[in-house]
């Protein structure tokens, strides 16, 4: 079980509808059923993630966050949960504001690119970092859009997107994020833990 | 025709009001069940079968003495697993295995009744089925599921009765037939009825059917039934039983051969009038004709779940239509999932051997039973 998942549960309230956008094998989901709430769908992209989904009895659709988000009514769901994915759309932007549109409260956790260590890579080695969050390598990585924990609060405040809490995540530590320790949180942090609504 | 002595049947005493405004009561309804109902009687499962179906789903059907037609999916240890459900399985009326239809024998004039029989639709074959939930005292179902027709009667069941099914798999269907196949359907009750032995479907007599006509319409239709991969795969330009062409009108290609196999083996076992009827009620069948365009309202009241499947070489009922369904189920928040499986075995997929069909329906059942027991 993934640090990262159960933060995100202990951020949902008990017996919420929520919607897992790229909830993949439905690790999240299967844990979010058995400790929270009962109400919960995923969305995944991949067959066979869904197949195996469905065969846990997790009701998962197929199909993807950039054309299938729009057949959810507004505010349908409490929370709409991206977990490691916003980097892989074509349009973040678009993504973002149908979570937005979809969910009174979306949860958005990336793998933070400012992370010393990625940076260390790209400075020292001089090739595309891959770390245990980016294994992929330049040509085969589906991570169109990677961003900084910085760059995410940028975009929120340039968005119009109010951050309820955010979260920082160094090898299972967790700490808040705030203005103040922003620039250091961005170097210490491999994943950055967002709840956001609209302002 | 069919000796029909050997099956199972209920008779339905209540009146049924059809759509066309008729009225029926006192009919027979033939069934079959596979596996037994638990104590709770929390276990069964209403399987709806599709055009040409039967309550004879699995195991060997004693009429036809062919195998059943979801013999990959129904029994012990397969999809649906009759080891742990109880699977009921009921031959719709307008049909010819033992359900009120129109080769039915009328007691006044002892001939089968023929196009006397009312024009029936989805809504009264799900209305007329519904009788069986009475006759095994079952309060709730745990699931409806079906391909094909056997979908459209899942939506229609979980519509017109909101709270009788816990899950329901509607697959490789659509809750509005569409243009395409109201003209493919139509091709096949031209067929019969321009067979000179249909006789405006007072046939049967000196032992004449419309045999050629119900070939052809059963011909055309398998076509539609298949991928024109899974063709090119399965016979390509492959001779059949000859080492050059003939020059003649003979089946040359194999594919040729096979569907007039389909054709000839097909008037064996079904009624031409019942192919009339049962085409007419798929036509007529659009969900969201009742409820002013809007196929969310037809689920609105229920608190089903929902599993819809389609397949991605299934021209005739495809992907986007299935995605419709669960769009309008999202629109109004209710459970469901969907996947589309990968397939090249056409509209048929769901009636062979397609293991990532099987399992996942396999799965999904099983894991779903536990789920709700814990709720």
């Amino acid at each position: 079980m993934k640090k990262e998942y159960k933060i995100i549960s202990e951020l949902i309230e008990k017996n919420s509808k929520a919607l897992d956008v790229g909830c993949g094998n439905g690790e999240l989901m299967k844990y979010l059923f058995e400790n929270k709430t009962k109400d919960i769908r995923g969305l995944e992209i991949s067959k066979k993630s869904v197949q195996n989904c469905l065969s846990k009895g997790l009701p998962v659709i197929e199909g993807d966050a950039e054309n299938d988000l729009i057949q959810f009514p507004n505010h349908s769901f409490d929370y709409v949960i991206l977990s490691q994915t916003l980097q892989a759309f074509l349009n973040p932007e678009t993504v973002i504001s149908n979570l937005l549109r979809v969910g009174k409260k979306a949860i958005v956790t990336i793998p933070n690119f400012g992370y010393w260590k990625v940076r260390l890579e790209l400075l020292i080695k001089g090739t595309m970092p891959v770390t245990k969050n980016l294994p992929y390598e330049w040509h085969n990585t589906p991570n169109l859009h990677m961003c900084t924990i910085k760059d995410f609060f940028i975009f929120c405040e340039k968005r119009n997107v109010k951050i309820v809490k955010s979260l920082a995540l160094n090898q299972d530590k967790i700490s808040e994020i705030s203005f103040k320790n922003l620039k250091y949180k961005n170097i210490i942090s491999e994943l950055g833990i967002f709840i956001i609504e609209n302002k | 025709m069919n000796d029909l002595s050997k099956v199972k049947n209920i008779i339905v005493k209540n009146p049924l009001k059809l759509d066309c405004g008729k009225e029926i009561s006192n009919f027979p309804l033939a069934y079959e069940t596979y596996g037994e109902l638990n104590d709770n009687k929390d276990n069964a499962i209403l399987v709806f079968h599709a055009l040409t179906g039967d309550q004879f789903a699995s195991g060997i059907n004693p009429v036809t003495k062919k195998e059943g037609w979801w013999a990959h999916a129904l029994g012990p240890g397969k999809a649906f697993d009759t080891k742990k459900f109880f699977v009921i399985c009921a031959n719709v009326i307008g049909g010819c295995m033992g359900s009120y239809g129109p080769s039915t024998i009328d007691a006044k004039t002892n001939k089968p009744i023929g196009t006397n029989f009312p024009v029936i639709t989805i809504n009264d074959m799900v209305n007329a089925q519904y009788n069986i939930l009475d006759f095994f005292k079952i309060e709730k179902l745990f699931a409806v599921a079906g391909g094909s027709m056997g979908g459209m009667q899942v939506l229609q069941f979980v519509s017109n009765f909101p709270n009788k099914a816990k899950v329901a798999i509607p697959i490789a269907c659509t809750a509005s037939h569409s243009a395409q196949n109201i003209a493919l359907n139509e091709l096949g009750r031209q067929s019969i009825m321009a067979d000179i032995n249909w006789k405006n479907g007072f046939y049967g007599e000196n032992e004449k059917n419309p045999d050629k006509g119900l070939a052809l319409a059963r011909m055309a239709a398998h076509i539609t039934y298949l991928s024109k991969k899974g063709l090119e795969e399965k016979f390509g330009r492959k001779l059949q039983e000859r080492d050059d062409l003939k020059f003649s009108f003979d089946a040359d290609f194999q594919i040729e051969s096979y569907l007039r196999h389909q054709g000839s083996v097909f008037v064996d076992r079904f009624d031409a009038n019942s192919y009339l009827y049962i085409t007419r009620a798929m036509d007529y069948f659009d969900l969201t004709n009742k409820f002013n365009g809007n196929l969310s309202k037809a689920f609105e009241k229920s608190k089903t779940k929902f599993f819809v499947i389609s397949f991605t070489s299934d021209w005739l009922y495809p992907t986007s239509e299935n995605r419709d369904i669960v769009i309008a189920l999202n629109a109004i928040g209710a459970d469901v999932g969907f996947i589309e499986i990968e397939s090249e075995k056409g509209h048929d997929s769901f009636l062979l051997n397609t293991p990532d069909f099987l399992d996942t329906i396999k799965n999904y059942l099983k894991s779903t039973y536990i789920n709700e027991k814990r709720i």
